[in-house]
């Protein structure tokens, strides 16, 4: 008798767990890795539809550090990668687990830091000046510490300003190894500096006592890149779907696309697919 | 004033009943009810199986599963994440950033709970009535289906406190499903995801509607197990 009522049970369950299990496999799709910074701005809201109404293809975003995406694509978990981290594309391709890799648009970091300015460097045009004033004041800065592309660029500077970071760390410096809205979270709770990237920032809500302090200065570009993850590599990657959100994101409509994404009057992200060396 | 903020913004999201907003709770409850009934599917018997069975090392059996209850959600979403991956054993199965993946891993994360549990409520029912069901000509295995039944309301909490881990972890879903828009975004990772926006009314808010939610299944379990502890006496 009870031995019914268990198989009764038992039944009843798989039918309820069957269509749950059955409804992960819809029609076309295609997977992206892409950087934190291209969703928490909100670009890929803006995009997508665009693009999925155009070809019917779902494109699914997951968003990483650059490091960790690029990372992504090479297990073969994603159809294309979106990053911004030029040396790093190009070894990916280099490597063999991309086809090529395409320019995009740029964006550009700022740095960011309290209104109250310990370090003295508010409107400053150069950011390897104000890196190193930083550093002199041992004012407080966050690092991503996350393998992004952001990461990489605020290493790229450290460079430039003739800083050895590995060695001049300090209780200043704290690698927080998370997304660019964790460090811009912390830096606002503790008034700190940290480099963020402008589309970012612009869709940040806590900002508290933050602000831009220092921009404009070509070393702060930040170019964005795409590529299709090598389906010899990888024989189950959607070659052709793949292929066409990266045709469409540097056809004149995709481009067209990506200027349209304001915030409050302001471009985000400048496409620049034609751009030569881009 | 944050807290109001984030007190409005959860009743809006209540009352509006904004479509995406629903999409996100019906995939949190869909992958954390499915978690929660395949680890009972699997861990009933097994817990009853090992509350009435002897064999050498069973007390190491017992100790290592407990243990697994406090099983780090983003270890369990790491190991997950290898097998699924496309470089995993599993990969050609494609599962990898999917709700299933989000399934499997809760499912890895209810598992020891509901065995554990389910164990100890067993075994106690055991020791009483192992004479009387001998007696009655029930002996060994036949008598799990009459002791889970015995055992319902107890095992019922300990379903819940399974419901209870799932649907709060955030680390193990977010791994292997990759918090995708409209795809694999719970409620936990929406809220992870609207904190790193700064958005932090609106991951609060989410917060409360979580837990609205969580009170709201332990009361109907509460009051379906009042009911049914009346009816049968």
């Amino acid at each position: 008798m009870l031995d019914r009522r268990v198989t009764l049970g038992i039944a009843g369950a798989l039918l309820l767990v069957a269509p749950a299990l059955a409804q992960t496999q819809p029609n076309r799709f295609i997977t992206v890795s892409s950087t934190t910074s291209t969703t928490d701005s909100g670009l890929f809201t803006h995009l997508l539809p665009i693009f999925q109404v155009k070809t019917g293809i779902e494109v699914r975003v997951v968003s990483q550090g650059t490091g960790q995406a690029l990372d992504t694509g090479r297990r073969g978990d994603a159809d294309v990668v979106f990053v911004h981290a030029r040396a790093q594309e190009v070894k990916f391709v280099e490597d063999g687990f991309g086809v090529e890799r395409k320019a995009v648009m740029y964006n550009d970091f700022v740095l960011i830091g309290p209104k109250a300015d310990p370090a003295g460097i508010k409107g400053g045009k150069d950011i390897v000046a104000a890196l190193k004033a930083v550093q002199a004041k041992g004012s407080l800065f966050i690092s991503r510490g996350d393998k992004s592309g952001t990461h990489a660029a605020e290493l790229n500077l450290w460079k430039a300003a003739e800083i050895d970071i590995e060695k001049a760390k300090g209780p200043w410096y704290r690698e927080i190894g998370q997304g660019m809205g964790a460090a811009l979270n912390m830096a606002s709770a503790q008034d700190g500096y940290v480099l963020a990237d402008r589309a970012t920032w612009l869709n940040f809500r806590n900002r508290g006592d933050l602000d831009i302090l220092v921009e404009g200065d070509r070393r702060l570009f930040n170019q964005y890149g795409v590529i299709l993850v090598n389906p010899a590599k990888h024989p189950h990657v959607k070659q052709a779907d793949g292929q066409a959100f990266i045709d469409w994101l540097v056809s004149p409509d995709g481009q067209k696309a990506i200027a349209d994404y304001k915030i409050g009057g302001q471009s985000l992200f400048f496409p620049n697919a034609t751009q030569p060396g881009a | 004033m944050d807290i109001t903020a984030a007190f409005s913004e959860a009743l809006q999201l209540i009352l509006g009943a904004d479509a995406k907003f629903l999409q996100i709770v019906g995939l949190s409850l869909r992958v954390t009810l499915t978690a929660v009934l395949l680890a009972a599917l699997i861990g009933l018997p097994l817990g009853a199986w090992l509350a009435i069975s002897r064999f050498s090392g069973r007390a190491l059996v017992i100790v290592f599963v407990n243990g697994l209850m406090g099983l780090p959600p983003v270890v369990a979403g790491l190991v997950v994440f290898l097998l699924l991956s496309r470089a995993g054993p599993l990969g050609s199965w494609g599962l990898l950033f999917t709700p299933t993946a989000m399934v499997i891993a809760q499912t890895v994360l209810v598992l020891p709970i509901v065995i554990a549990l389910t164990r100890g409520t067993i075994e106690e029912l055991w020791r009483e009535y192992r004479e009387h069901l001998a007696s009655l000509g029930v002996n060994g295995w036949r008598a799990v289906p009459t002791l889970l039944w015995d055992g319902r309301f107890a095992l019922a909490t300990g379903l819940l406190a399974g419901f209870g881990r799932a649907s709060a972890e955030v680390g193990a879903v977010l791994i292997v499903g990759g918090n995708i828009a409209n795809y694999t975004r719970t409620m936990t990772t929406t809220i992870a995801l609207e904190t790193s926006k700064g958005d932090l009314p609106l991951a609060l808010g989410l917060g409360i509607v979580l837990m609205a939610l969580t009170l709201l299944i332990n009361a109907l379990a509460f009051g379906a197990s009042r009911i049914g502890q009346r009816f049968a006496g």
